[in-house]
This record gives C-alpha cells, sequence and structure tokens, in this order.
C-alpha cells in the first residue's frame, strides 16, 4: 500500500458493517479498557467512527487510529452486549491487519510470528536454551502463587510477577503421541497451545491425566504451531497464514472426533479464525479447517459434554473457590456453565461465585505486553473481586488470565492460589 | 483552531491525562448517538473535582470559548455534539461519585458523572428504589438525565427524571456557584432554579451535584401480556385500565412490524398476526397486585384481547418482557442506520397516531417499527434506512417531519423523553409559540450574554 487513499480504499470494504453501529454508547457499560480510562477512543464505537473516518479520509493519521486500535484487549464484550449486533471483533481484526500492514510491521513482530511462532523447532530450542538461563534474571517474588520478577529486565518485561518457566516443556516430557482408540472409544487431538507446552505444563499434564483416566485416546504432536491469535491480534494476517500451514500439516488425514485444547483463546481461534485464514491459503485447505472447526472443542465442555464428567456435593470443609469466566470461553464459545460442573466434580472444593465474574481480566494476551499499566489497572478490579468473594483459589480456563490473575495477586499479597478447572478436577483422580 | 497556550493551560490545571487535544481523540467527541453529522470540538477537558469543574468553566467563559457539556454521549437529539469546531467539550465522568444514599430521609447525593445503573444498584443493595429507567441507563449519567429529563419505561406510574431531583448545584456560564432546592421534601427558598435546569440540555448551566428522591421499592409484582388483533383494542384496552383506577408501573406496546421482527430473530412464538401486543406490569404490595392483576385482566378481555398470559414465576416474567427487550435491538439490525423517534400523544390518539405513523411509512415508501410506552402515549416510531442511501435519508427526513404535524396536531409533542436538542430545534415555534422562543433566547441570553453554553441546541441564542 503506497498512499492513504489506498488505505482509505482497503478500508472501505469494512463499511457496511461499521455502518451497522448506531452509536447508542451501549459498549461503555462493559469495555474493560472504557471502564479503566473513560475515553471514547478506549471503547468500541469511539474506534469504529475512526476507522469510518479514515476509511472516508475525514482524518488522515493511520498512526493515531493504529495506537488507538491497539488500546483493545479484543475481549468481546461489547459484541456480546451489542444492540445492534455490529462485528466488532471481525472490524477490529481486519482493520488491525489493514491499517498495520499500511504502517509496516515491525521487524521484532515479524520475527516473532513468522519465526518463533510458525517454527516451533525453533522455539521450542529457544525455550530450552532459555528456561534454564532464565533462573539466574528471575528471582523470587516471596508469594503464595510463587511467582518469581526479573528487576534486571524491568526494562523489557515490566514489573511482572509470573511463574518460573519450567526446564522441561510439555513436548519434551510426552513427546508425540497417537493412542490407539481404547475399545472403540473417543479420541481427540490435544493441542495444548503455547502456554499450556512451554508454561503451564503441569495443566496441561492434568489433561492428559484426565483423559487417560477416562479412556480418551490421545494424538498429540510435539511440533504444533501457535494457533495464530498473538498474530491476528497484531494485524500479522501473513504470521497466522505461516503458523496455521505448519498446524495443517500436523493435522491432515489424523483420526480423532475433537480437537481439544485447554485454552478458551485456542479454542476460539480454531473454531472461528482458521477457517477464515484457511481461505488464503487454497480451496482444499478452507475446507479442512472449515470441518475441523465443527469439532473444536474446549477441554471443560469436552469433559462435562462428552465424557458426561458430573458435579458432586462438596465435602465439609472444602477448600473455596471463585471462577474467572474467560473471554474468549464466555463471550466466544459461549461456555461458562461447564468448567463450573467440572471445578464442582471434585468435592474437596465448594465454588463461590465472585462479583462481575464474566468482567475481562485485562490480560488481552499480547495487550498485556504493550500496556502493562493499564493490564494492571484492569487486573486490579478482577483482583478485587476474587479477594471479595473470600475465595481461596481463583480458577480461570484460559493459561492468559491464569498468568494475568496470579500477576495481581502476587503484587497484591493475596494468598489466593490460581488453577485450571482441569487441575481441578484431576487432583480428585487418583 | 484552539489555541495552544489555552491547551497547556488546561493541562497544567487538569493535568495532561485529562486534556485530550489530538487529532484522533476530538474525533472521538464529535458525535452523540443522534443520526446527525459530526462536529470535532477544539479539545475536550475532564475536571476531576467540583472546584475543578467550576474552574474550567470560569477560565473558558473568560475566554470567549464555547463550551458543550457531555456526560456518556448517548443524547438522540444533538445535545452533546458540539456546536462549533472551535467548542471545547467538558466531560463530567471524571466526577462519578455517589456522595451520599440517606435510608432515612430517603434521598441520595450524587457527583454529576455518576452512571444511572449504578446509583439504582447501590440504592437497590440498600433496599431502596430510584425508578427513572431510561433505555441507555447502563451507560448515561444522572447530570445527563436531568439535563434531558429523562424518561423510560415506569414513567406511567413513577414519573420521569424530574419527579426526582429535589436539588441541584450547578455552575452558570461564567462559573459562579447556584445552589437550588434541598434534601428536604418541602423547600421554597427562592426561584425553583432546579426546575428549570431540568430539561435545559446544557444551555442554562452545568450541574455539579443533584439530590435525588428516593422511594420504598415495591414488595411485588406481576407481568402479563396481551394480544389484540387491531391497535384500536389496544388502545382502548391502555384506557380501560387507567378509568379502572389502576396504574400499572409499565404499559408498552409493539406494533405488528415489530412482533414479526422480533419473532424473525429470536422464533420466540409471538403472536405474527397480531395487530398489537400490549406488555403490562403491576406492581406495589402483594395482595394490591394480585387485586389489580385481577381486574387488568378482565379490562383486557373486555376490550377483544385473544389472549392473555399471565406470568406465573420469575422464568416467565422474564420470558414475557423478552419481546419488548428485544424491539430496539431487533429493529437496529434490519438496516444500518436506526431513526428511533419519541414523538407522544394524549393515550387515546394512539390509534390515530399509529395510522398516520404507517400511512406516513407507506406514502415515503420506508420501512418502519413502533413500540413503546402505550401507558404514556410515548411511541417510537424507528425508521430502518441507510443513512449512506441519500435518496432514502431524504424521505425518512421527510417522514419525520410529517409524522411531528400529526403528532402536534394531535395534541402530542415532539419529543416525549430524547429532548430537542438541534435535531428538533425546527419544530419548537411550531409546537409552542412565537413568544415561547423569544422567552427563552432572552432568558438565555440573560444568563450566558456570551452566549457559550451549547449555544445552537433548543432555541439557539
Amino acid at each position: 500500500m503506497k498512499d492513504l487513499k489506498q488505505l482509505a480504499t482497503r478500508l472501505m470494504e469494512l463499511d457496511d458493517r461499521l455502518a451497522a453501529c448506531m452509536k447508542c454508547g451501549n459498549c461503555q457499560a462493559v469495555c474493560p479498557m472504557f471502564g479503566a480510562t473513560h475515553m471514547e477512543g478506549d471503547v468500541a464505537r469511539g474506534k469504529i467512527v475512526l476507522i469510518e473516518n479514515l476509511a472516508h479520509e475525514v482524518l488522515r493519521d493511520p498512526k493515531a487510529v493504529a495506537e488507538k486500535l491497539s488500546r483493545c484487549l479484543l475481549c468481546g464484550s461489547c459484541q456480546a452486549g451489542c444492540p445492534s449486533g455490529v462485528k466488532n471483533m471481525e472490524i477490529f481484526m481486519e482493520a488491525r491487519e489493514i491499517v498495520y500492514t499500511y504502517l509496516g510491521l515491525s521487524v521484532v513482530k515479524k520475527m516473532i510470528f513468522r519465526i518463533l511462532l510458525a517454527k516451533p523447532k525453533f522455539f521450542n530450542f529457544s525455550m530450552r536454551v532459555g528456561a534454564p538461563a532464565s533462573r539466574m534474571f528471575f528471582w523470587s517474588s516471596k508469594d503464595e502463587q510463587k511467582t518469581t520478577h526479573s528487576p534486571l529486565l524491568k526494562g523489557i518485561i515490566g514489573d511482572r510477577h509470573i511463574r518460573r518457566v519450567p526446564v522441561k516443556p510439555l513436548h519434551a516430557t510426552v513427546g508425540d503421541l497417537d493412542e490407539p482408540r481404547i475399545g472403540g472409544g473417543v479420541k481427540v487431538c490435544f493441542f495444548p497451545g503455547c502456554m499450556g507446552d512451554k508454561f503451564y505444563v503441569d495443566m496441561a499434564k492434568a489433561c492428559l491425566k484426565v483423559f487417560k483416566h477416562h479412556n480418551v485416546a490421545v494424538y498429540l504432536s510435539s511440533k504444533f504451531a501457535c494457533c495464530g491469535i498473538p498474530a491476528v491480534s497484531s494485524g500479522d494476517g501473513e504470521g497466522m497464514v505461516m503458523e496455521l500451514k505448519k498446524n495443517l500439516d500436523l493435522l491432515k488425514g489424523k483420526d480423532f472426533d475433537y480437537i481439544v485444547t485447554p485454552c478458551g483463546s485456542c479454542t476460539d481461534t480454531i473454531r472461528d479464525w482458521w477457517p477464515k485464514y484457511a481461505e488464503r491459503i487454497d480451496a482444499s485447505a478452507a475446507d479442512f479447517f472449515r470441518k475441523l472447526s465443527a469439532k473444536a472443542m474446549d477441554i471443560n465442555a469436552f469433559l462435562v459434554n462428552v465424557v458426561g464428567v458430573e458435579p458432586a456435593e462438596p465435602r465439609a470443609g472444602a477448600t473455596t473457590v471463585t471462577y474467572h469466566d474467560s473471554c474468549h470461553l464466555k463471550k466466544g464459545l459461549g461456555i461458562s456453565k461447564e468448567p463450573r460442573a467440572l471445578i464442582q466434580a471434585n468435592p474437596d472444593y465448594k465454588l463461590v461465585e465472585m462479583k462481575e465474574a464474566d468482567r475481562c481480566c485485562g490480560c488481552g494476551g499480547s495487550f498485556t505486553l504493550y500496556h502493562y499499566d493499564l493490564s494492571r489497572q484492569i487486573g486490579q478490579r478482577k483482583r478485587n473481586n476474587i479477594v471479595a468473594s473470600g475465595a481461596k483459589v481463583a480458577s480461570a480456563g484460559c493459561p492468559a488470565c491464569m498468568m494475568q490473575m496470579e500477576d495481581v495477586l502476587s503484587h497484591n499479597g493475596d494468598s489466593v492460589l490460581v488453577k485450571h478447572p482441569v487441575e481441578i478436577y484431576a487432583e480428585s483422580l487418583k | 483552531m484552539a489555541s495552544q497556550a489555552l491547551i497547556k493551560d488546561f493541562e497544567q490545571f487538569l493535568g495532561p491525562e485529562n486534556v485530550f487535544s489530538s487529532e484522533v481523540d476530538r474525533h472521538t467527541y464529535s458525535f452523540d448517538a443522534a443520526v446527525l453529522r459530526p462536529v470535532v470540538p477544539a479539545f475536550v477537558i475532564r475536571p476531576t473535582n467540583v472546584e475543578q469543574l467550576g474552574e474550567c468553566v470560569t477560565r473558558l467563559y473568560r475566554e470567549g470559548v464555547p463550551m458543550t457539556i457531555r456526560g456518556s454521549g448517548t443524547n438522540l437529539s444533538g445535545g452533546t455534539i458540539p456546536d462549533k469546531t472551535d467548542t471545547v467539550v467538558i466531560l463530567t465522568n471524571g466526577l462519578n461519585r455517589i456522595l451520599e444514599i440517606n435510608s432515612n430521609d430517603l434521598y441520595a447525593v450524587v457527583e454529576p458523572g455518576v452512571v444511572t445503573a449504578d446509583l439504582a444498584n447501590a440504592v437497590a443493595a440498600k433496599n431502596l428504589f430510584y425508578p427513572p429507567d431510561p433505555g441507555s441507563m447502563a451507560v448515561s449519567t444522572i447530570a445527563g438525565n436531568i439535563a434531558e429529563n429523562a424518561g423510560g419505561l415506569r414513567g406511567l406510574k413513577y414519573g420521569v427524571t424530574k419527579d426526582y431531583v429535589m436539588g441541584v448545584e450547578f455552575f452558570d456560564a461564567t462559573g459562579a456557584l447556584v445552589k437550588t432546592g434541598s434534601r428536604t421534601v418541602k423547600c421554597v427558598t427562592g426561584y425553583n432554579l432546579a426546575g428549570m435546569l431540568v430539561q435545559s440540555e446544557g444551555t442554562l448551566g452545568i450541574i455539579s451535584k443533584a439530590i435525588l428522591k428516593l422511594v420504598p421499592p415495591p414488595k411485588a409484582s406481576k407481568a402479563m401480556m396481551a394480544v389484540f388483533d387491531d391497535v384500536q383494542s389496544a388502545a382502548e384496552a391502555v384506557a380501560g385500565i387507567i378509568a379502572a383506577h389502576i396504574l400499572p408501573c409499565t404499559l408498552e406496546f409493539l406494533d405488528n412490524n415489530t412482533i414479526v421482527r422480533v419473532d424473525d430473530f429470536t422464533k420466540i412464538g409471538l403472536p405474527r398476526d397480531a395487530g398489537a401486543i400490549l406488555l403490562i406490569e403491576v406492581d406495589g404490595h402483594p395482595a394490591q397486585v394480585a387485586d389489580d392483576a385481577v381486574a387488568v385482566e378482565k379490562v383486557l378481555k373486555e376490550c377483544r384481547a385473544r389472549e392473555v398470559h399471565v406470568a406465573k414465576d420469575a422464568a416467565e416474567k422474564t420470558q414475557i418482557w423478552e419481546a419488548r427487550r428485544q424491539a430496539l435491538p431487533v429493529l437496529a439490525r434490519v438496516k444500518p442506520t436506526t431513526v428511533l423517534e419519541d414523538a407522544t400523544v394524549p393515550r387515546s390518539q394512539i390509534p390515530a397516531m399509529m395510522k398516520a405513523i404507517n400511512e406516513i411509512a407507506g406514502k415515503y415508501r420506508l420501512d418502519v417499527g413502533t413500540f413503546g410506552h402505550a401507558g404514556d402515549g410515548n411511541l417510537h416510531p424507528t425508521f430502518l434506512c441507510d443513512k449512506r442511501d441519500k435518496e432514502e435519508f431524504a424521505r425518512v427526513e421527510q417522514a419525520v417531519d410529517e409524522m411531528f404535524d400529526v403528532a402536534i396536531k394531535l395534541g402530542g409533542t415532539l419529543s416525549g423523553e430524547h429532548g430537542i436538542g438541534t435535531a428538533k430545534a425546527k419544530w419548537m415555534e411550531k409546537e409552542t409559540s412565537r413568544g415561547t422562543i423569544l422567552f427563552s433566547q432572552r432568558l438565555r441570553r440573560a444568563l450566558d450574554p456570551k452566549g457559550l453554553l451549547n449555544n445552537t441546541k433548543l432555541v439557539g441564542i
């Protein structure tokens, strides 16, 4: 794209969808960004006006618009509550790609999305070298969540409190799996996601333990690439396609009934975005991913609706747990009952609801990398609601939310632990 | 173009985080919920305490800078769209503290930027009730509600915002603080300036504090739905209910087009051939509610309701209200632009008004769905169009003009609850009189000699 005219022409492709916004402002009520800043440019209708004005050449500052577009968690709350059904998620993702392409994607981002996340070998190698090395730079935060922080790297990662990166990621521990069906039973493709493979490895192992317990056969490749959501939300459609091609090679011709992930964002991406971006590969890829899309399933939903795990009565003195509805799980996939049912399947836990359980935690995937201060500010509200519930454990069905909750709880010196519903359920299995 | 010096001055005074002067930020304050031409302001300021608010007004008045005050920008008549490109927008959402909820004396004191639903929830948590419930209450602000005299679904029994304003404090155009009304039920100290500020649309003063009346919540309620073959029978039922001395807390109406559209979208099994549906809720003491419900049912049947469903429990009640909740969202999805009007007529004139609306829509070949507050005669004819289609939009404007004509002829009003702003200013004289316009303009000039407060709104200055 050479000039603004061309940029405007491409943005006009969104015009019909933009016109559907009646500027009622109802998005203000649910937008986590607006909740933190109270600025129109941070809420959906303000962003829609900016895209419209750029498309209609009333505004001629794509860089400033891009900056506003980046101030969004892509949580989908505005879309879920929009009276006129504006497809905000599609609009913002596409607008990001168009505007960022015009401005040119940074070299660092290109490296991350097109090399690191698209070439698992490279990513895995760097993590294996990096994880042990990171011990030198990350010091214990001396908190209940057992997080670490790095004063030395503060300039790069901010004052984040994150768990220590496990030395052995999942793929190095279990490698490739392609188990035969047990007695003609169900078989899943387990897609652990980058966070499940490299960061919350115990959580991913808990998933495998649960599959084993219920005689669910598993297909798992040690070479899965990223699901692509970080690339798409950063406007790198090409990066997404590269990652998708890699995954296509690993999924094609494999036998499984469902593709199951423990990450709401991965599931949502597999279901909604893979078929869309596969069209950029070729017709047969598009067809493959359309069919795969129908098999995409969140692990909570799989265990409750397919395997038939049922809630139990909590025993006396059970540990209290509160559940946070991840945006992609509830607003994207409509899953909110199943994770709660899975938690309740362990009688050692008693579920208590927090206020605003489905309000975004403020992580937003890559959002937290660029807007850590805002992310923390939004996260503080989630933390306050968690603590007010009195629960000893906070649970979420998405590793990004887990990381965010650990960070804010640790910073506040709270003793609340963070667990995935599957981890809680797995504890009940001997 | 605003002077950079003035922007610097405000940045120093309010902090740079509360002054928005970049091009993109200014564009995001150029519009509200009205389908009108946007105007990009010079810059936007956000005071975070009341003293700052007063000082901002003082400084802008001294500099002769036009001001538009903005809460959440949900206005449907353009009241929060800046008047000119040198206008400065003053935001109230930095002033959003609930200062007091008094359970003994039944009032609340709030800052102007408190969101209506936040107040309603905080009040409900203390087992009290703030009844005004405008459609935008999830985001609208209290000062915006006062400045527009916002209504809602509960108008018939509980009244509208003006009925809950016990007192306000506001800054006049020059920045002087004016206090009027009090925390007492009775107060006749001086002019009823609070009454003057209600529905003044940001033209007479800038509200800095409000004292609002609270009431005890009803202990019980009952909802029902009645299906009619024609609008006439539904209107007779509305009149019959009131004649039987029953004041439902809500008495809502959906026309055939709205019924069909809602059913298309939700598949909840509405009677698609019905001429109209009435949704009625009575509330109060449990015994009274039971009696009222029986009486309403009797009236509905006498007025040829072909079906009456009475909700047996909370779940059924939610189901009954689903059709009404979905009315606007569903209509809004039909076409990109939704022109939501609020012409209001005396209750008895609803059939005549409905007939006129549908005839006008036919004449101008437009798609219109009508729902609204039948108990108040407050209808929401909703024109479904695409403003990018210039020819069609011109027809919408003609149809709306003609509809107002009819509303006025029927003894009604241009606007039941959305305000005049710039959208309906040209119609003011037709409904009122030349004298009304002149009186209002003289009032404005006396209070705002430089003509800076929202100067193109209402009657102009």
